[in-house]
C-alpha cells in the first residue's frame, strides 16, 4: 500500500537542509506539520510502507550517543523506502583523528541524499552542511538546536490542544544546556505562544527573557494557569554541585509532581523529550497518567513528523537535481 | 642617503596635527619636517645637499605618517613555521605599514630562555626588513609557575615581559614575577581576564551567544582580571600593560588606576574596534578570537577610550592559524586572527566613520607604543627614525585573503569592502614596501 502525500510539492517549504528552527518561516512550520498529520495515520495503519524517498540513501552520523532519536530517523526513513544507514561516529574514525569535514566529504563522497547528523558543538551540524551535496537534518547540535525535537513537540501540542497559538506553555529545567529548550523557545515564539521558562538561575542565564520568555525561578509561580508543561532532561553530570546543589534538592524545588502539576490548567499536558529521570525532574505517576502525560505521543510524532521533514527535503533536492539536469 | 618626501599630508600624532608639509630624511633619521609649499632646489642648496644623491618623492598629498608600532605580533617561530616565519610576517608587515613588530612569546616552545630569544633575534635579523623587537615569556613555559630570568632576557634584547593569554593564576607567582620586573625596570604585558570564569569560553555572553548555543563567558571576567592586577599594581609599584582591554566595564577601573597614579597602560585590538560577537554570524571562525568579540556597546565605548587616551595603544593581535585549526566547530576552533595587513585599513574604518581623527589613530598605534617601550620612533620629529608610511587614506578596495603575504590567511575581512592603503614603507629611509 502506497501513501500519497496530500499535495504536490509545495513551493512554500524551499530549504536545502533543517538546520534548525531559527530558519523557518511559521507557514513552512505548518507545512511541514500538516504532513506530518498524514504520516501519523500512516504509521498506524497494519501496511506503513511508503515509497517517497525510494532510491535515495539516509545516513545517520551520530557523533554523540542516542538510542531514541537516531531509532525515530531509522525508522522514519525505512517507513518512506530510503535506504538507510547507521554511522556510530563516536566509536569511528573521530578516534583515529580524522576532522568532521573530512569524515563528511568521505560520506560525500558515496553520495547519500539525506544526511542526518548529530554532533556535541553547537554550530557543527551548519559547517558539516556547507561541505555536502546532500540535504541535511540536525538531530541537534550542542547546545545549539534540534529542530525535529521542536516539531515533534509542537505536533503532539497541537494535536493535544488543537490549536498551536495563544497558548501558555512552561519549559521547566536545565534551560540553559538545553538545545530542546532553544529549538522550542523559538518554534513556540514564532507560532505567538507565551513562554515561560522555569528553573534555578543557574540552568536559566537572563538572556532568555531577551527572547521574549518570561522567566521563574519559582516553580509553583510559573506554572500557574499553563497549558503545557514540558520538562527537560536534567543532565547527571549537572547534578554535583556545580549548577544545583543536589539531586535531591532539585526535585523539591523543580521537580514535576502532583501538587506543582495542580497549580497548572486542569487539562494542562505534560511533555518530556525523554529519557526520563524519574524522581528527579519529574514524578513517576505524572509521567505515567494518561490523563496528563503525552510523552508516548510524542514518540509516536517523532517518526511522522522526521518522515515528513524528509519528505519535504527530499523533494526539494529532487526538484533542485532536475533543475540541474536542465 | 638624503630623500625628501614633498606635498604630503603629515599625520603627527605628537602635535595632533594632520596638515600638509614635507619631511626631510638623512642617514636614517628624520632630518627636518618642512613646511607646504618647500621648493627642493632651494632646500638642498640652503642645506648642502648634493640634488643627485637625494631622492625626492611626490607624495602627491597623500598621507605621510610614522611607521606602525604593533605590540603582540604572533610570528610562528620556533614551533609553527607553517603557520608565519618572520620572512613572511616581516613582509605583510612592511606591506601594511608596521615597521615595527613587537613579536610575542607564545611559540612552541615559548620563548622563555635567552637561548631562545637570541635565536628568534637571528631569524628576525636575517628574514624580516622591518625593525623586531622580542617580547619573552614572564613565567618559564607560560605555565604561570616560576618566573624566567628576566636580567639576562632583557641583557639579550626583551622589550616586554607576557605570558600572553595565559593568566598568571597564582597571584603569589605574580607578585614575585611583578616585584622583581620592576627592579629590573621590566615592563610586564598582562591580559587581563578571570581565567577560571572565561575558562572553554567562545563567545560573549549576551542574546547572541545564547541563541547560537555557545559556552559564553560574562564581560565581568575582564573587569576582574584587570581589577586583581591593578591591586598587585598597588602593591608591588611595577610597569604593567594590558594586552587588551575590550569591555565598557573595564574602563572606569583603568582610569582609577592612571588618576592613582600607577605605573598603568593599556591596549586593545583592532578586531575589537572594528567588529562585534555578532558578526560571527553562522559560526564563522575566522571571527574567534580571544577574548571574544563583545557588543556593540562594548566596542563603541572602547572606541571612545581609545579618543580620550584611557587605552594608550591598539595592536593587530596578529595570529595565524591555518586552515585546519579553522575549518572546525566553533567551539573547537582555534582563536585569533591574521592583521598585520588589515590593520592599517580596518582602523582607517574609523577614522572614515567619523570616530577617530588620523593623529588619534597614529597616536595609539605608533606614538603610545613606542613611547611605552622607550623607543624613538613613532613621530615625526627632527632626530626620530626614518620609519614611515605613505598611505592612501580612501582608497577603495575589497580584501581578497589569498593576496595577503602572511603565511595564514585567516582574516575575518576577507571579501570586506575596506578604505584606505599603504602605498608604501620604509624603515630607517629606505623603502622595504611600495605598491604597484
Amino acid at each position: 500500500m502506497s501513501h500519497v502525500s496530500p499535495a504536490a510539492p509545495g513551493p512554500s517549504f524551499a530549504a536545502r537542509h533543517l538546520l534548525g528552527i531559527e530558519h523557518l518561516k511559521p507557514h513552512e512550520i505548518t507545512e511541514i506539520l500538516d504532513l506530518a498529520d498524514t504520516y501519523v495515520d500512516l504509521n498506524r495503519r497494519p501496511e506503513k510502507h511508503s515509497d517517497v524517498l525510494a532510491g535515495l540513501t539516509q545516513i545517520n552520523m551520530f557523533f554523540e550517543n542516542s538510542t531514541r532519536t537516531q531509532a525515530s530517523f531509522e525508522l522514519a526513513g525505512k517507513r518512506l523506502g530510503a535506504d538507510v544507514m547507521n554511522m556510530a561516529m563516536q566509536a569511528s574514525s573521530i578516534k583515529k583523528g580524522e576532522t568532521l569535514i573530512d569524515t563528511a566529504m568521505t560520506l560525500n563522497a558515496m553520495h547519500p541524499d539525506l544526511l542526518v547528523v548529530r554532533h556535541p558543538h553547537s554550530g557543527a551540524v551548519d559547517l558539516l552542511a556547507q561541505k555536502v551535496n546532500c540535504a541535511v537534518l540536525n538531530a541537534g547540535d550542542g547546545r545549539h538546536e534540534h529542530p525535529t525535537q521542536a516539531l515533534l513537540d509542537a505536533l503532539t501540542i497541537r494535536r493535544a490542544k488543537g490549536r498551536l497559538h495563544r497558548l501558555n506553555i512552561a519549559i521547566c529545567g536545565d534551560i540553559a544546556h538545553s538545545r530542546v529548550a532553544r529549538s522550542n523557545l523559538i518554534l513556540l515564539g514564532k507560532m505567538e505562544n507565551r513562554i515561560r521558562l522555569i528553573g534555578p538561575p543557574t540552568l536559566v542565564p537572563g538572556h532568555f527573557a531577551e527572547f521574549g520568555a518570561e522567566i521563574y525561578d519559582d516553580m509553583r509561580e510559573g506554572l500557574k494557569g499553563v497549558d503545557v508543561v514540558m520538562m527537560l532532561r536534567l543532565q547527571k553530570e549537572r547534578m554535583d554541585g556545580g549548577f544545583i546543589p543536589s539531586e535531591r534538592e532539585y526535585y523539591h524545588r523543580y521537580g514535576l509532581d502532583a501538587e506543582k502539576l495542580a497549580l497548572a490548567k486542569p487539562d494542562a499536558i505534560v511533555m518530556h523529550p525523554g529519557p526520563m529521570n524519574r524522581g528527579v525532574e519529574i514524578d513517576g505517576t505524572i509521567a505515567d497518567d494518561i490523563n496528563r502525560s503525552v510523552i508516548q505521543e510524542q514518540v509516536e510524532m517523532g517518526v511522522a513528523v522526521r518522515m515528513a521533514a524528509m519528505d519535504l527535503l527530499a523533494r526539494n533536492l529532487r526538484a533542485e537535481r532536475m533543475e540541474q539536469a536542465g | 642617503m638624503t630623500t625628501l618626501f614633498l606635498n604630503a599630508r603629515l599625520i603627527d600624532p605628537e602635535a595632533g596635527t594632520d596638515a600638509p608639509g614635507g619631511v626631510l630624511v638623512a642617514d636614517g633619521r628624520i632630518a627636518e619636517i618642512l613646511p607646504e609649499r618647500t621648493d627642493p632646489a632651494h632646500l638642498f642648496r640652503a642645506r648642502n645637499i648634493d640634488p643627485a644623491k637625494a631622492d625626492v618623492v611626490d607624495c602627491g598629498g597623500k598621507c605621510l605618517a610614522p611607521g606602525i608600532v604593533d605590540i603582540g605580533v604572533k610570528v610562528c617561530e620556533p614551533g609553527e613555521r607553517h603557520k608565519e616565519s618572520y620572512k613572511t610576517a616581516g613582509l605583510a608587515a612592511a606591506a601594511g605599514g608596521v615597521t615595527t613588530m613587537v613579536t610575542r612569546p607564545d611559540t612552541n616552545p615559548a620563548i622563555d630562555s635567552p637561548e631562545t630569544l637570541e635565536f628568534v633575534t637571528r631569524r628576525a635579523q636575517a628574514d624580516a626588513p622591518v625593525n623586531v623587537l622580542p617580547m619573552a615569556a614572564l613565567t618559564k613555559g607560560r605555565e604561570g609557575r616560576e618566573m624566567t630570568e628576566i636580567g639576562f632576557l632583557m641583557d639579550a634584547g626583551a622589550v616586554a615581559f607576557s605570558d600572553c593569554d595565559h593568566v598568571v593564576a597564582n597571584t603569589k607567582v605574580f607578585s614575585r614575577a611583578l616585584t622583581y620586573a620592576r627592579s629590573c625596570g621590566a615592563l610586564v604585558i598582562a591580559h587581563p581576564q578571570e581565567p577560571v570564569l572565561s575558562g572553554g569560553a567562545a563567545a560573549s555572553s549576551s542574546k547572541f551567544a545564547t541563541l547560537r548555543g555557545l559556552p559564553a563567558v560574562s564581560p565581568m571576567a575582564e573587569r576582574m582580571g584587570l581589577d586583581r592586577d591593578i591591586a598587585l599594581l598597588e602593591m608591588t609599584g611595577a610597569r604593567y600593560h594590558a594586552d587588551q582591554i575590550t569591555t565598557a566595564r573595564a574602563l572606569p577601573a583603568l582610569e582609577r588606576a592612571k588618576a592613582n597614579g600607577l605605573d598603568i597602560t593599556a591596549g586593545t585590538s583592532i578586531h575589537h574596534l572594528t567588529l562585534n560577537e555578532l558578526d560571527v554570524a553562522d559560526y564563522r571562525t575566522f571571527f574567534k578570537v580571544k577574548p571574544p568579540l563583545r557588543s556593540e556597546e562594548d566596542r563603541l565605548s572602547v572606541i571612545e577610550a581609545v579618543r580620550t587616551g584611557l587605552i594608550d595603544t591598539i595592536s593587530s593581535m596578529h595570529t595565524p592559524q591555518d586552515e585546519e585549526s579553522k575549518r572546525l566547530p566553533f567551539e573547537e576552533a582555534a582563536a585569533g586572527a591574521v592583521a598585520l595587513e588589515t590593520l592599517l585599513p580596518a582602523a582607517l574604518r574609523l577614522y572614515h566613520a567619523e570616530l577617530l581623527d588620523l593623529p588619534t589613530l597614529f597616536r595609539a598605534m605608533a606614538l603610545n607604543p613606542a613611547k611605552r617601550l622607550g623607543l624613538p620612533c613613532g613621530r615625526l620629529a627632527a632626530g626620530a627614525p626614518a620609519d614611515l608610511i605613505l598611505f592612501d587614506a580612501d582608497v577603495p578596495f575589497v580584501l581578497d585573503r589569498f593576496t595577503l603575504k602572511s603565511k595564514s590567511q585567516n582574516t575575518p575581512f576577507d571579501g570586506q569592502r575596506m578604505q584606505g592603503r599603504v602605498l608604501a614603507t620604509y624603515v630607517a629611509g629606505a623603502p622595504v614596501f611600495r605598491r604597484d
